[in-house]
Parts: structure tokens; C-alpha cells; sequence
């Protein structure tokens, strides 16, 4: 993975001094709070409703096991013996203090982390596939180009006080791991006709009040014009964005009513007048990146792992959890684990210090130092032998980890919601829960397969409800939690906008809803292997509508 | 009925004004408001201590009597006087300072 060099190093460690500066000028009076709030956003620390809550960037979600160790530390010393990982690959922190908080991004510098850029109207976190460097249908590792962007937007003078918040995704196959086609920037690697590696460019997607998918930019921009290329969209953005309404500040806002073409226009005659220059990447810096992120020297192995298939033979469970949360590896012999965050009735995305302990642990015995953070709210070592997964299960098992469920209904993505969240209408944690105890009989979960359940506690749409399978959004009505469900979003290259299908539902029968219109899937599928999304779109909202609410 | 609520600047908890212009962590010690004239009192107050680096984000909410005693009007504000709904063993309601 990449390591900071002297310049990272020295920036970060300023910035910490900075921030240390700025919370005793706070403190001391010297500073109001309208002075200091954007200061304090700029590090990542928010006020919520009980306490503050720190926001820690994980590049891409990829880190080792000593950050991870450091993390697991820092909620146990620092907060209240968890933390929460979140759909932008990021993690928080609930309960720190401002006086704590400078030591806190001490600590993190001392791990190469920080909590820079994960708040305010600038380029967020650029997130990626959760199995870059590892699965087996990738064009090239997305991470290195990742890793480029964060550099290139890191405290980028020109792009500090954008219109509002940017998020840049990318991801490296064809199937889009990534949802890059709701994010702001949507990249995702492709080679043209000469075997060359570029990007397919997508501008203008976005969840929120206002959904919209990606609208493509450019079919194939090569590598050497990444920087160039972004930096054009950016600037056209930081120009014309609109800066009256904050609801209507996004670029997929700017997209919507300047028009596809007029802004394309804008942006490639930016890119026309700035190309070739500063912003050209050499190939030589793409290896240098590229080398950070060499693959480790995987050994020869069969295909097969004789020990795991006679375990899997007597242990239905680990079977089970083989099925699910093992994903391709390149590399035969080799597998991409996924550790569920979302164990029967728990929070989804929530991991205990020693949980997080007991995941760094795991990373240096059998995993090449490699964890990811998955936008779905799950951890993944990307790179464990098969014959190693019978002991890594019994490992996760001991700690609550080992649930298999990766990809099935209650592997949902949920955002804090009103238990924590000063934005929130009304809460999530508790609905997903609920959720998850209905459905947390195994083969129940196993015969609906493929279901994608996310739930948001306010329009802004953390939880990605938009882009459910089957989505929940909770929302206030003259003082009472009520659900709408939206039927048919999906966020992989296929990506769609779920519709609401309905009127919403009180907080004591939603949970009762999914079920009807999971049940309903149940009855409409042409054969067990057709998905949950697949019936959606065969069938349409009609059918589901009827199994919600009648005909009448 | 109103009461006026903020967090802590040196750790964010949530407080609420008490008698004599105090800023208490338990939801039941705070002072409700009854007339326009210590709702005005009391913001001042507020105001004057988020000045002083002692609060911020101070804000009145409704309050509504219940069984005799006073409860928030909104879920929100009960959360906060609690603690998150999902986890008993974190916010107020894991110490003495529940509703």
C-alpha cells in the first residue's frame, strides 16, 4: 500500500499542530464558534447529537493492520470501545472530546492517518473497489489512480471552497463494485482498441434529494490525462456550480440544467486549453504509484484447498460462509474474505475495539498486512489462502464476525440515522435490526440470494437507499417516524433509481413491509436463480404495489 | 413550555439550563420555561455562555407534560436526553442522568 514520503509526513504533522493551535485558541476564547466550526469540519470533527464524532479517512478503504490496530486503540482509549465504518470507506469515532481530538489525529499521524478533507465543500475520500489489487476480473488496479487523485486533490488550493461536497469513485472491472455512477466523478478503467489503459468518465451522479445517475463524459480518457481531465470538470464546476441553494449546489445539479452537451463543451474546452501541461501524468509516476501497490508474491497453489473442502464437507456453516463471503481471487489458491459488519440484530457497520483487534490480527497472520473497508459497511482481507480459511473462520467465529451473509438481505447498508445523526429525521439502526431478526434463519436468507437492502434515516440519503434493491428511507411526519420504500435502485454498472412504491409505512410495520414485498419476490420468480432485482425488472412495481396494499 | 438545550465545547455532551443559570447533564434538573420573558432570559443566557466557551449550539425546545412530569416534545430531543435508542449502555440513560 502506499507509504507517506517526507512531504506527506511533514504536512499531516503540521496539521495536527494546527488543529492543536486552533482547539486551545478555541478554548481560550480566542476563537468564536463561527470562526472555529469550519476549522474544526476541516479536520473531520462534527458535533452530532450526544457528542462530537470524528471522521477518519481511509484512502480508497485500504489499510493495515497496525492503522487498524491504531483505530481499535483509539476507541477504546479515546471513545467508548467501538466505531462505525462508513459507506464512503471512511470510519467515526461517536463520542471524542474537543479537548482529546488534537491527541487523537497524533495518534493517527503516527500510522500515516489523519481525518483531513473527510468533511466540508472540497474532494472527499476517493473511494474504489474494496477487492482492487485482488479480483480476478479487474482491468488494473484502481487503487494506484485512486492514490494519484488524492494527491492531486489533497488541500488543492483551487478546489478548497467548492459549490458543496465532491466524491470521486472508481473502480477497476467491468462490474462496478464501486457505485461510481452515483458519485460525482465516476471512473472506471477500460483499455481501448490498442491494449492501452484509460477511463470511462462519468459526471454528475449523485443520491440526496435530487437522485441522478452519471451521465458519460468521455467513452475512453487515457491515463497520461487523468489529472487534466478531472481538474476540468472540477474547474467548470467550481465556476458554474450553484452557490444560492445548497440543495441544488451539487454538479449533478449543474449537469441537469446547463445540459449534457453545453457542459461537456465547457469541460472539454477546459481540458483542450489545459492538457499536455503540469497535470500530464508520465507513465514513469504511474509505475512509481504503481509499485506501492505490487501485488505480494502470491505462491503457486491448486485451484482447490483440500483441508478447506473436507471442513466445508463436515461444517455446514463454514460452508455456508464459504459461499458467501469468499470472492474470486486472481491468483488461484488464493480468496478475498469478506468480515460481515452486519451479525443478526447488530448495527450495521459497527465493529467493537476488540473486534477491530481481532481483524489486524488476522491481516498480519494470514492476510499480507492488507483490510479493506467496503462501501457496503463490511471489512475484506483481500488476500487469503484457501487452506488458511478454515482457521480464519474459526477466528471470526469466536468473535462474532463470522456471520455469512455478504450480499444477502441482511448484509444491509444502514447510515446512523437519528440515534446519532444531527441531520436525521428518523432512525435506521433500529429498522435494520429488526430486519435482520426476520430474516436471520440462514437458509432463509440463502434461498432469496441476492438482495441489496439499504436504509436512510433523512434525504440525504447516507444509507444509499436510492440505490437498494429494495430501499427504506425514514422520514418525519408531523412528529412521527414513517418509512417509504422504493423498489428497483441498483448501484453496479447497471445502475437505476429505486421509484417509491407507495404510501410509507409507520416504524412498527416496516420491517412487516419488507417482508411482504421480500415474500411477494419469493412468488413472482421465474426459478430460484432469478434475483431479486432481475424479478424487479421482469415484473415491474405492479405486483409488489398489490402485495403492499391490495388492489382496491 | 420550553427549555433551552447545548453541548458541552470541551466534550460535547448534552446539557440543558438548570436553576440559577446553571448548564446540568440531567434532562429532569433542567428548568422549564413558562413565559415569553424567561424564554428570553434564559437565551440570553445561553448566548452569553456560548460566548464564554462554555456551550455551543444552544437552541429552546418544546417540552410537554407527561404523567406530571416533563418530557421533549420531539424524538430528537428524547434521544438526546437519552442516549441512542440501539445501545442502553451509551449516552445519559447508562448513567443516573436518565429521563
Amino acid at each position: 500500500m502506499y507509504r507517506y514520503d517526507e512531504f506527506d509526513r511533514d504536512f499531516v504533522d503540521q496539521r495536527v499542530k494546527q488543529f492543536e493551535d486552533q482547539v486551545s485558541r478555541r478554548l481560550s476564547g480566542e476563537l468564536s464558534e463561527d470562526e472555529f466550526k469550519p476549522l474544526r469540519l476541516m479536520n473531520g470533527l462534527y458535533l452530532q447529537l450526544h457528542a462530537y464524532m470524528l471522521r477518519v479517512a481511509i484512502p480508497y478503504g485500504s489499510l493495515n493492520a497496525r492503522q487498524m490496530h491504531k483505530l481499535a486503540h483509539i476507541a477504546r482509549e479515546y471513545d467508548q470501545g467501538y466505531a462505525h465504518f462508513t459507506t464512503r470507506q471512511n470510519v467515526q469515532f461517536n463520542w471524542p472530546t474537543l479537548e482529546q481530538t488534537p491527541q487523537i489525529l497524533k495518534e493517527l499521524a503516527g500510522v500515516e492517518m489523519h481525518a483531513i478533507q473527510t468533511s466540508g465543500n472540497c474532494i472527499r475520500n476517493v473511494t474504489s473497489d474494496h477487492f482492487a489489487g485482488a479480483a480476478g476480473d479487474e482491468i488494473a488496479d484502481p487503487r494506484v489512480y485512486a492514490e494519484i487523485l488524492r494527491q492531486w486533490s489533497s488541500l488543492h488550493p483551487e478546489f478548497s471552497f467548492l459549490p458543496r461536497k465532491f466524491k470521486i469513485a472508481i473502480t477497476g472491472a467491468v462490474h462496478d463494485r464501486a457505485a461510481v455512477q452515483v458519485h460525482d466523478i465516476g471512473l472506471q478503467l477500460a483499455k481501448n482498441a490498442q491494449g492501452e489503459v484509460g477511463f470511462k468518465v462519468f459526471v454528475g451522479g449523485g443520491l440526496g434529494r435530487t437522485p441522478m445517475i452519471g451521465r458519460l463524459v468521455r467513452e475512453f480518457l487515457p491515463q497520461e490525462h487523468l489529472l487534466a481531465y478531472c481538474e476540468a470538470i472540477v474547474r467548470v464546476y467550481n465556476l458554474y456550480g450553484r452557490r444560492d441553494n445548497k440543495y441544488k449546489a451539487r454538479i449533478k445539479i449543474l449537469v441537469h440544467e446547463t445540459g449534457l452537451e453545453t457542459l461537456k463543451g465547457d469541460i472539454e474546452a477546459e481540458f483542450e486549453r489545459i492538457k499536455d501541461g503540469v497535470l500530464s501524468l508520465p507513465a514513469a509516476e504511474v509505475d512509481r504509484i504503481n509499485s506501492y501497490f505490487a501485488p505480494p508474491t502470491f505462491e503457486q497453489l491448486p485451484y482447490t484447498a483440500e483441508n478447506l473442502e473436507a471442513a466445508k464437507a463436515t461444517d455446514r456453516d463454514l460452508a455456508q460462509f464459504v459461499q458467501r463471503n469468499l470472492h474470486a481471487h486472481k491468483a488461484a489458491g488464493y480468496a478475498s474474505l469478506t468480515i460481515s459488519l452486519k451479525a443478526i440484530g447488530e448495527a450495521p457497520g459497527d465493529a467493537t475495539a476488540e473486534q477491530m483487534d481481532v481483524v489486524a490480527q488476522l491481516a498480519s497472520t494470514y492476510g499480507h498486512d492488507e483490510i479493506r473497508v467496503t462501501h457496503e459497511q463490511n471489512l475484506v482481507l483481500p488476500h487469503v489462502k484457501l487452506t488458511d480459511v478454515p482457521a480464519i473462520y474459526a477466528q471470526l467465529q469466536k468473535h462474532g464476525l463470522a456471520t455469512p451473509n455478504a450480499g444477502l438481505v441482511t448484509d444491509m447498508i444502514a447510515c446512523p440515522g437519528l440515534d446519532y445523526c444531527a441531520l436525521a429525521n428518523a432512525r435506521s439502526i433500529p429498522v435494520a435490526q429488526e430486519i435482520s431478526q426476520r430474516f436471520a434463519q440462514n437458509s432463509r436468507q440463502q434461498e432469496l440470494g441476492d438482495l441489496k437492502l439499504k436504509i436512510s434515516g433523512c434525504i440525504n440519503a447516507c444509507g444509499h437507499h436510492h440505490v437498494g434493491h429494495i430501499g427504506i428511507l425514514g422520514v418525519d411526519r408531523k412528529g412521527e417516524e414513517l418509512y417509504q420504500l422504493t423498489l428497483g435502485g441498483s448501484a453496479d454498472e447497471n445502475t437505476s433509481i429505486g421509484k417509491i412504491i407507495g404510501r410509507g409505512f409507520p416504524r412498527n410495520e416496516i420491517a412487516g413491509a419488507v417482508e411482504t414485498v421480500v415474500n411477494a419476490y419469493e412468488g413472482l420468480r421465474d426459478n430460484p436463480q432469478e434475483s431479486f432485482i432481475e424479478t424487479y425488472r421482469r415484473v415491474g412495481p405492479e405486483p409488489f404495489k398489490e402485495a403492499l396494499y391490495g388492489t382496491a | 413550555m420550553k427549555l433551552i438545550t447545548a453541548n458541552r465545547l470541551l466534550n460535547g455532551e448534552v446539557v440543558w439550563l438548570g436553576a440559577e443559570g446553571q448548564w446540568v447533564s440531567s434532562f429532569t434538573k433542567a428548568t422549564p420555561l413558562e413565559t415569553a420573558e424567561q424564554l428570553e432570559a434564559a437565551e440570553k443566557r445561553a448566548q452569553a455562555d456560548s460566548d464564554n466557551q462554555l456551550v455551543l449550539g444552544a437552541y429552546s425546545i418544546e417540552v410537554c407534560m407527561e404523567a406530571g412530569e416533563f418530557k421533549p416534545v420531539q424524538l430528537k430531543e428524547v434521544i438526546r436526553a437519552q442516549g441512542p435508542t440501539t445501545r442502553l449502555d451509551l449516552g445519559k440513560q447508562a448513567s443516573s442522568h436518565q429521563l
